[in-house]
Order: C-alpha cells, then structure tokens, then sequence
C-alpha cells in the first residue's frame, strides 16, 4: 500500500468518523447524566433534512447547519418532555423518537430527494497541511470537521475539569443525592438532552450538507444506533469516544482499503462490516460487567421524579 | 449548658404537612437552644423525616412558621437553609461514590471554589473534629464511617449553626457511635444546636440534653431523657409499649440442619465485601442472630445461602448434611428453605403484581403449578390463607404488593414462606420499617416457627430485635463471622466488640461451636 | 407550573384502556393539522386514509392482509417486551425467515407435493429463530445490550437479503431485475377464499394469537416471563433461570417474525424481492406498545396500523401526499401513547395563578 492511498485513506477515516463523533459526544453527555436517548437516528435524519431544506431554499450553508441544531434540539425536547417530565419509560420513549423522526424526515424531505446541492469544500490550513500524512488526515478537511474537533476539546474540558462536569457526573450517579443537595436534577438532564439534540443535528447537517451533500431517505444507514454503542464502547469517557469513532469511521470506508489492495467483494457483504464491527464490539466490552459497572452511570436510564 | 435567656436558634410553630393518604406533621411546635442537643424520638413513619425535610428546605410545609434566630423565614431549597448555616447529614448518604472527597465537598459548597481549592481545609477541619480524611480518596473506597465522616465534615465546612442527624448510629458499630457522640457533644459545646433523630433510647439518654418525641405525625411530649425511664420514653413513642418489652424463653436447639463450613468467597464486585472462613451452624428449633452494620457481608452471606449466589464448593453449605452450595434457589426450597430478604419491595415481593401472584412467586412448588399451568384458584386460596392467619391489612388477594403498608407487606411476606412449612427459614432485617404492632406479630411468628422445630437464621442491625428473639448470637464484621455464643451469656458491649472485628479466628474449631 | 401532575397513587384501571384511543384520537387531530398545513382538507384527507381503503370487500381482505405480518410479529415482541427483553431486530428477523425459505423454495420449484410448503415454512421460522438467537446469545454469553446487536442484526440482514437477491438467488431469467425465480405452485400458501390475496396465514396467525395467549396468561412460563420483567432481582431471588428466559422469549419472537416473513414471500409475494418489508418489524414495536403486550389488544392495534399502511398508500396514489405518512403517524401515535400513559399514574392539576398568590398570602400571615 503506497503513501498516497495510506493518506486518502485517514483522510476518509476523519470525514467518515465526524458525524459517529458528534452524535456520540451528544449522547455522552446525555448519558452522563442518566438519561438514555435511544432516538440518535431519528433526531439525525431530520436534523440532515432540515439542514439540506434550509441550505437548498436560501443558499446559506451555516444557516442550514444551525436550523439543523435547532431541529435536533425541537425532537429532544418532545423527548424529554414525554422521559423527564412524564417519567415515561426512557427505551420506548427514545425508540418513539426515532420511529417519528425517521418518518417524519421522509416525509418532510419527500419534494427534495435527488436535488443537487454544492456543500461544504475541504479547506486546507496554511502550513499544517503539506505535513505528510497527518496533514491530509487532520488540516485538509472542511469546515464542519475543524468544528467537530473544536466541539470535542470543549466537551472533554467541560466533563473532565469543570464545575458543570461534576455536576452532569453526580446527577448521573445518584439523582436523589444530588436532588437532596439542591443540583436541580430536571434542569441538568433537560439541558444535556438538548445539547445531544443539537450534536445529532448537527451530525445530520454534516451528512447532507458535507459528506455527501444531497438528500435521500434513511441516508445516515444505522449511525445513530452505531453512536450508540460507541458510547458503551467508550466506558462513557471522553477519549475514547474520539478513539472509537474514527476507528468506527474506518470500518465504515474499509471498501476503499479493499480497493486499494484489488480485492473485489460484493458491495453489499462489505456494507455490513460497520454493523458487524459494531457488534464485535459490544460484545468485547461488555463481557466484563464488573468494568462496566465502574463506568456505567449507576441511574442510567431510570425514570427519576423530585420529591421521592 | 443552654441558656433559656438566649433567644432560640430554631422555632417551629404549627408545622403541618400532608402528602396523599397521609398527615405527616399535624401542628408540630418545636423550640431549639443554641449549644443544645435535642432528640426527635419517634415510630417510623411517625413524621420525623417529613420534618427534617421542611426544616431542611427540601420540602415546604402546607401551613406553619420557621424562625431562624427569632426571625421568621421561608426555606424553598436546601441551599437556603446551607446559607443560614442549617446542615443535614442523611440516613442513607447522598454521596456520589464514583467522585473524591473533595469533589464531593465541592459540589455541596456551591460554585466559586474548585476541589484542589478546598483540599487544605478539608483536613484541617477533618482533623480538628477528630475524624481525619484525605481529600482525594474515590469515596466508593472509604469505609461506612468514614462515608459519614464525609457528610459531616461536608457540613462543618459551611459555618454550622444547627446540625441534623437522621438516624446516624444505624450503620455504626457502638465504639463509632461513641466516637461520634464526642465529636458532637464538642460541637455543641461550641454553640452549634444539634438535633439528633433516632429510635435508640440508650443513645439519646446517652447524648442528649433534651427530646421531642413524635407519634403520628404530632408532638406526644417533651422531656429529658436522663430523668425518663425506657419505658416512659416507649409509651410516649408508642402508647403501648408492649412490643419494645416483650420477653420471650429461649430455647436449646436440637440437630443441626444449616451448616456453612470454610466458606470462602471473593466479590468480584469492586465495592463489595468478600467473606472469608465463614463458620456457621443453624440447629433445629432455635433461633441464630447475626448482628452487623451494613456493608460487613450480610448481603454476601444471604445471596450465598439463598441459593442466587452459587458457592464455589458444593459442600460449604449443608442443609440436614446435604450439600447445597451449587444449588439454584428453587431446588434449595425444595429442600426446605424458606427466605425473607431485606427488601421488601422489588426482592421480595414483585410491587406492581397482586399479592395472589406473590404468593405464587416462592411457593410454585406448593402443588401451584401442573403441566406447566398456573392453578390460579389454589393460589388465591393460598393468598387468601396468608391474609387471614397473619391479620394482614388488604381489601383483597388482587391487591398489588406495593399498596400495602410497610408492616403488612412484610407480614405477607414472611406468612408466605412460613406457611410453606420450611425447615430452615433465613430472615433478612424482618422488622426494618415495620411499626411496633406488626413487628411484634413477626416476632411471635418467628419463635412459634421456632417451637415448632424450624432452624431459622436472622440477620438483622437492629440489636435489641437480636437480643429478645435470638437464642444464639454472633456477628458479621468485614467478611468475617463471630463465634457463636447463647444469647443470655452475652452483653451489648461484647456483641458490639465483636461487630468491630475483635473476635478470635473460628477457622480452627472451638468447643463454643458445639453447643 | 400552569399544569401539575399529582400521583394518584394506584393505576387508574379507566386510564390504562383509554390511553391508547386518546393517542390514536390525538394522532388523528395532529394529523389533521399537518393536512391544514400542507393544503388539503382534514376530513376529505382522513377519509382517504382511513375509510376508502376498506370500504369494499377487497379491501377488507387487503387490510387482513398487511396485518398479518405485523400481528405474528407484534405476538412475538409482547412476549419478549413483557420480560423486558428489548427485542428491536424483528425486522431483520422477517428478512431472514423470507431469506431462508426462498433459499430452499428457489431449489425445489419442481417439487409437487405439498410438503414442499411445509419445508418452506419451516425453513424460513427456524431462521428467523436462529437469528433471534443470536441476540440471545450475545446477550446470554456476552451481556451485550441487546437493543444494540438486534438493530446491528438488522442493518445484516438487509444487507445480506440484498446481496442473495442480486447474486446467488438471482433468477437467471429475470432480466437481470434483483428478484428471484417465482416459487412453484407446491411452496404457495394456498389462498382463503378466491378474489382476494387473503392467504392461509391467516391461520397460522390465528394459532399463534392463541399460544401466545395461553402462554403469557395461564402458562407458568408466562408467569416466570412477566416477573423478570417486572423485577429482575425478584427473579433471581425465586431461582427463575434467567438466561433460559431470555433465550426462550428471543426464539418466540425470532420465529413469529420468520414466519412472518416466509409467509409473505410464499403468499403475496410469490418470491424474493428486495422490498419484502415495508418495516413491518418496526411498525410491531408500536403495534405492541400500543396494543398493551397483551394479544387482544394487539389485534386491535395490528389491524390500526395496517390501515395506516393501505391509507398511506392510497393518499399517495389519490392525492399525492408522500407514502412517509404511514410512518410518521405511527412514531406520532407512539409518542403520543407514551405521552398519554402518564395519565395512568398521574393526575393533571390545574394550577391557577391566583391560587398561588392566596395560598403565599395565607403563609405570609401566619408568620
């Protein structure tokens, strides 16, 4: 494998590996805080049409990357009205919100599949690109990627140094205590559903406004539930998430690997090696529950109501 | 001393609360001197805690007045009553194990200084009250103790006036009781009120100047434990104090039929506790206590022997001389054994099913099920038998689990595997958060249980339970078991000795084990 | 707060029938408003979408048609989400029953006995059940979330379906078109009543409504089921084997859904086509949500949901409208049935303004 493939390769590791990263981060928090969203697809699928609508109709990209943070954020709210106010149970609700959300994208985006769009261009940084490799791979991308790399520093700062992190970190072990030490339990999960709202439209935004800038229907193709088990892949710590995503990204691009050595497998056998990775995954991590009830926030996914 | 002249730190006047189905607080008055320690006597469910909560802020009250230094206030949240200078130190601690000392001060303290900020002071506040800790310690790794030890110093960072402990001694061996009451009666003598919640009416007529005693949601008196016998402070409690005082023979036990011998077993849970060369015999017709504050092995121990914790060697545990110890639950009640856990709600009894299908949930080998069929009409039957012998309260076997009362729940509970006719029978804390009336109905149960020819097993916290229906004692501390000793030849102080881990090794056979 | 919710303390019994026809009935109100949106007439719209489908005899029979999928599929989810066994692969679970009996139908085209329907029909149920069982067995060996490797299983399944119908099971004389060869007479579920499509999977949804009854209302195994739903530690505690419980539901679910999907490739279909599901699997999930885990009810809601499936096909024929609607009132209905169980366990206050001034008033002056 010569250099240049090596490189185009990496290269496709980041791009393909950004909107898993931003889901990921999203739900990260979210989890932290022990509140499961299980809707990642849905909230990306519109937040992607969303973006793709906006983009199209006014010719603004970044006013179609916001709308779609708003449109990620206006489906995790429904989501924390029915789990966190209505304490429903937090699987169904979430498997509610991707039900709806993947309809409710079709739906909207129904008048625009196949409409071409000029999205987001690589733009390479001065200097730091001609580095050999990791230029390609890390100062060659566009806009949205720089984005996610800056979104991953401030998510890592806020979880693993700030007040705020401690905070999504004690409401996450135990509501009741922190309940009864005044956090307000409510508020802190509300806004960290939000704020993976806004990561998984943001993510959709990348898919159609950067990755391949068009719509089509179910275009994210199971990342949300992926992002998912990257979360649990990643011990639900900071590092690894940004680790596996790209590693996920890899997995996901493998059939460019295949060309690039001549193998030739039918393309629909190598569509599955994410979801099969996927489960390889799980299935390593999870084996040991003693390590994943270190990690694991402890009211993960339980219904909590003030006053107990 | 308190000085009556001074004006009061705190005053409730006519605190009232109801939540729905019940009245919490009904006109509750209260009157609290700077420097004195009062105790809050009462029941469970006699409105204690309710009242903490409001003097804590974490709940209002429907109607009623705070004052605060003879100025009225209103508290919405416990960060209002943290800044008057009120503190809380919880039955079951809100602290967050998976984070540092310091952290979990830091979270309590409210923005404006970072953990690394506050490490300095927190042991020099530590170490000034006796109770030394490191900053930087994961919390999930300190002992009980030391845990509590976190939530006070929590408090004492913040320029305490008034102290509330809710039940503070529940899950400390006597010595760290006492070591506790010194850190108190120091801070009192400072000028610190301190109101202290309990049931223990050694404790309080140890430790404090004053008490309030509450039954029913109202105050039924006031004195001063010193001058006031058990039974004084029991009928204001209670009204009748039959239950606190009742006597029961004991008795000598005949063959044995649990026996755990070299049982060795190493959690793989990373905060839990491992248990090491357990010794333990259980004869027909009588009654075993093991005594034990949380966190010692009882959980361990009761998983082991009920069958949901396989034991690595079959034959660490016997029961009538069969080895046990690879059985699964069910096939270890057909062998005779009966189980009451801790839990009520949630292990014992499944809380959104009717009490038919709880009964059907341990005695399906009862001739309940045939061909793979539940046999609904002998399960009512069944239910309807367990109501009816154990007067509990329920309009009907449909009911669900969880809309019975705590006592009457566990009436069913333990009805239910008594009626199952058990050789052995291991009870897990069977009065925890049962009011005097049914508790003494389980204690009756239990000895008649007993008289009948049963082994039965308690593990309980609750000393004086032990020593009024415990014909044999000993005691869980760190993994390890006491030797077993006749409950009239043993002292409280001995037993908590023992729960402190000062007790010979019983890995080499001791003549006491005989008998 | 302008509105609260107070517990009521017990299950409202009225609540938890009413709950699902408040969310269909406020499914329908959304629904209406997203046709006022978009420019057509609310009523004229909902009778294009409920009514007109079944208002002839063909249509009924349509309708019984696309339900049946979606009942054996929903069947098997109730006894899988009444242990709590999040069972989200019943999709791919029918892709690869419909997979693994064309396989052996496309072999034995020639063959006249009518056991060769029988060996398809097994086939195809024994493979949607070993498909289920590899989430069983993720989970049993390897704790892995089994919502994660049963979606993953999915993505699989579609993709494994799709490379069987453009190579290996391809009909060589079909032009190149991604399909297989049409089975042969001797492997077609044989039809109910002539003039319709209604085949004999009817009854094999009938048994099924049955067993699954029988099994989660009478059976002890139903009973051992609902308690590890309910409360896994209770499990435990009683020695219920909780691994064989997993395995069992998951085997149920796993062969309702692959006899599901056979029966649709033998039925309707005649072969194996790409778009052997319109994501039946996933409509179950709220079919069974909606239809309380219990059967009965989720005939009721099997047969809402196929109508939804007709009437979106139809509002896309006769007025345009995208055939997305099916699933958007179906994640609509969900959500708002989850909205609506709180009522169940609460009740709504209204908490007006000048009460809460009165009340502080009434505090202020007793200080």
């Amino acid at each position: 494998m010569d250099i240049d493939l090596l490189s185009n390769i990496l290269f496709a590791m980041v791009r393909c590996g950004t909107p898993l990263l931003l889901v990921a981060l999203g739900e990260l928090v979210c989890e932290k805080s022990g509140v499961l969203n299980l809707g990642q697809e849905g909230m990306m699928l519109f937040g992607a049409v969303v973006g793709f609508i906006v983009a199209f109709s006014s010719g603004n990209l970044w006013l179609g990357v916001v709308l779609a943070m708003v449109a990620g954020m206006l489906l995790s709210s429904l989501f924390a009205l029915v789990a966190l106010v209505f304490n429903a149970n937090q699987v169904a609700t979430g498997l509610a919100l991707t039900i709806f959300g993947v309809g409710l994208s079709t739906f909207v985006g129904a008048a625009w599949v196949g409409k071409p769009l000029t999205g987001f261009e690589p733009v390479a940084i001065p200097v730091l690109s001609s580095i050999p490799l990791l230029g390609r791979m890390l100062f060659t991308q566009d806009l949205l990627v720089y984005l996610s790399f800056a979104l991953f520093a401030l998510v890592a700062w806020v979880v693993l140094k700030s007040r705020v992190g401690l905070i999504v970190q004690a409401v996450g072990e135990n509501p009741d205590a922190a309940s009864a030490m005044g956090l307000p339990v409510l508020r802190v999960r509300t806004l960290a559903v939000l704020f993976g709202g806004a990561m998984a439209g943001l993510a959709g935004a990348y898919l159609s406004l950067a990755y391949t800038p068009m719509w089509a229907e179910s275009m994210s193709a199971g990342r949300g539930w992926i992002a998912l088990a990257l979360v649990v892949f990643a011990s639900w710590r900071v590092w690894r998430v940004l680790l596996g995503a790209y590693l996920f990204g890899l997995a996901s691009i493998l059939h460019l690997v295949a060309q690039g050595i001549g193998l030739s497998i039918p393309s629909n056998l190598l569509a599955m090696l994410p979801y099969v990775a996927t489960i390889v995954v799980l299935v390593l991590l999870s084996r040991d529950a003693v390590r994943t009830r270190l990690y694991a926030p402890v009211s993960l996914g339980q219904p909590w109501q003030p006053g107990h | 001393m308190p000085n009556p002249a001074n004006t009061p730190r705190l005053q409730l006047r006519g605190i009232t609360k109801r939540y729905p189905g019940c009245l919490a607080n009904d006109q509750v008055d209260l009157s609290l001197q700077p420097g004195e320690i009062r105790a809050l006597l009462g029941e469970n469910g006699a409105g204690k805690s309710t009242l903490m909560k409001i003097i804590y802020g974490v709940t209002q009250a429907d109607s009623g007045s705070v004052l605060w230094q003879g100025q009225p206030v209103h508290l919405r949240n416990p960060g209002q009553a943290r800044q008057l200078g009120i503190g809380m130190v919880f039955q079951h601690f809100s602290l967050f194990e998976t984070l540092t000392v310091a952290q979990n001060i830091a979270l309590a303290m409210g923005p404006g200084q970072t953990p690394s900020q506050l490490e300095p002071r927190i042991r020099e506040v530590s170490a000034r009250y006796g109770m030394p800790l490191e900053p930087d310690r994961l919390v999930h790794s300190l002992s009980i103790g030391e845990r509590q030890r976190v939530e006070i110093v929590r408090c004492l960072m913040q320029d305490i006036r008034l102290l509330i402990l809710d039940e503070p001694t529940s899950v400390l061996t006597p010595q760290e009781a006492d070591d506790l009451f010194v850190t108190l009666r120091r801070l009192a003598s400072e000028g610190c009120s301190i109101l202290f919640i309990s049931h223990k009416l050694g404790e309080v007529r140890a430790l404090c100047h004053s008490a309030t005693v509450l039954r029913g949601g109202r105050v039924s008196g006031h004195c001063v434990p010193a001058d006031c016998t058990d039974l004084e402070l029991a009928r204001l409690m209670v009204g009748d104090a039959e239950g606190l005082v009742a006597h029961y023979p004991k008795a000598q036990g005949g063959a044995p039929f649990l026996q755990v011998a070299g049982l060795d077993w190493t959690n793989p849970d990373p905060f839990g506790c491992s248990l090491r060369q357990l010794v333990l015999q259980v004869n027909s017709g009588e009654i075993v206590g093991i005594a034990g504050v949380a966190g010692n092995g009882q959980d361990e121990l009761l998983a082991l022997l009920s069958g949901e914790q396989r034991a690595p060697a079959p034959a660490s545990i016997r029961f009538a001389g069969q080895p046990v110890g690879h059985l699964r639950p069910d096939q270890r009640r057909a062998q005779g054994l009966a189980f009451v856990p801790a839990e009520r709600l949630g292990h014992g009894a499944v809380p959104e099913m009717s009490l038919a299908d709880n009964a059907l949930l341990t005695a399906f080998q009862q001739g309940l099920v045939a061909k793979g069929m539940v046999r609904t009409r002998k399960v009512l039957a069944l239910a309807d038998e367990i109501i009816r012998r154990f007067a509990v309260k329920t309009p009907d076997a449909q009911a669900p689990a969880r809309s019975l009362s705590g006592g009457n729940l566990q009436k069913f509970i333990l009805g239910r595997e008594i009626l199952q006719q058990p050789k052995l029978l291991v009870a897990a804390h069977p009065t925890w958060g049962v009011d005097v009336g049914a508790a003494a109905t389980i204690h009756r149960a239990l000895i008649a249980l007993r008289d009948a020819g049963a082994a039965i097993l308690v593990i309980s916290e609750d000393l004086d339970e032990l020593f009024q229906i415990s014909d044999r004692l000993g005691a869980l501390s760190g993994g390890r078991l006491s030797p077993l000793q006749a409950t009239a030849a043993t002292t409280q102080v001995e037993l908590g000795g023992w729960m402190a881990g000062r007790f010979a090794d019983t890995s080499t056979p001791t003549p006491a084990l005989a008998g | 707060m302008l509105l609260s919710l107070e517990p009521r303390g017990q299950q409202s019994r009225l609540m938890l029938w009413c709950s699902p026809l408040l969310a269909a009935l406020l499914t329908l109100a959304c629904g209406s408003l997203l046709f006022i949106a978009l420019g057509h007439k609310p009523l004229p719209t909902l009778h294009t979408l409920l009514i007109e489908p079944v208002s002839d005899l063909y249509g009924v029979g349509e309708l019984l048609v696309k339900a049946l999928p979606i009942l054996m599929c929903a069947l098997g989810l109730a006894v899988a989400y009444q242990a709590r066994i999040w069972n989200i692969g019943a999709e791919g679970q029918l892709l690869i029953g419909a997979l693994g009996g064309s396989a052996l139908a496309v072999n034995i085209i020639g063959m006249d006995s009518r056991w060769a329907l029988v060996m398809v029909l097994v086939a195809g149920t024994l493979a949607g059940a070993a498909w289920a069982g590899l989430t069983a067995w993720l989970r049993t060996q390897f704790n892995a979330n089994e919502i994660l490797t049963s979606i993953m299983l999915n993505y699989i399944a579609l993709n494994l379906l799709l490379y069987f119908v453009h190579g290996p099971l391809r009909d060589p004389a079909g032009f190149n078109f991604p399909q297989s060869a049409m089975f042969g007479d001797a492997s077609r579920l044989p039809l109910v009543f002539e003039g319709g499509r209604l085949h004999a999977g009817l009854y094999f949804a009938l048994l099924a409504l049955v067993a699954v009854w029988v099994l989660l209302q009478k059976s002890f195994v139903g009973f051992q089921i609902k308690v590890l739903g309910l409360d896994q530690r209770a499990a435990g505690f009683v020695g219920f084997r909780e691994k064989r419980l997993v395995w069992l539901a998951l085997l149920i679910s796993g062969a309702l859904a692959g006899l599901a999907g056979v029966c649709e490739v033998t039925g309707p279909i005649g072969q194996l086509v790409p778009q052997v599901s319109p994501g039946y699997g996933y409509a179950a999930i709220t079919v069974a949500f909606l239809g309380r885990l219990n059967p009965i009810g989720i005939v009721f809601s099997s047969l809402l949901m196929a109508l939804l499936y007709l009437g979106g096909e139809n509002a896309q024929m006769a007025m345009n409208l995208p055939q997305a609607i099916t699933q958007l009132f179906q994640g609509m209905m969900l959500f708002f049935l989850l909205a609506c169980d709180v009522l169940i366990l609460y009740r709504p206050r209204l908490k007006l303004r000048w009460a809460r001034r009165t009340a502080a008033v009434a505090t202020a002056g007793a200080l």
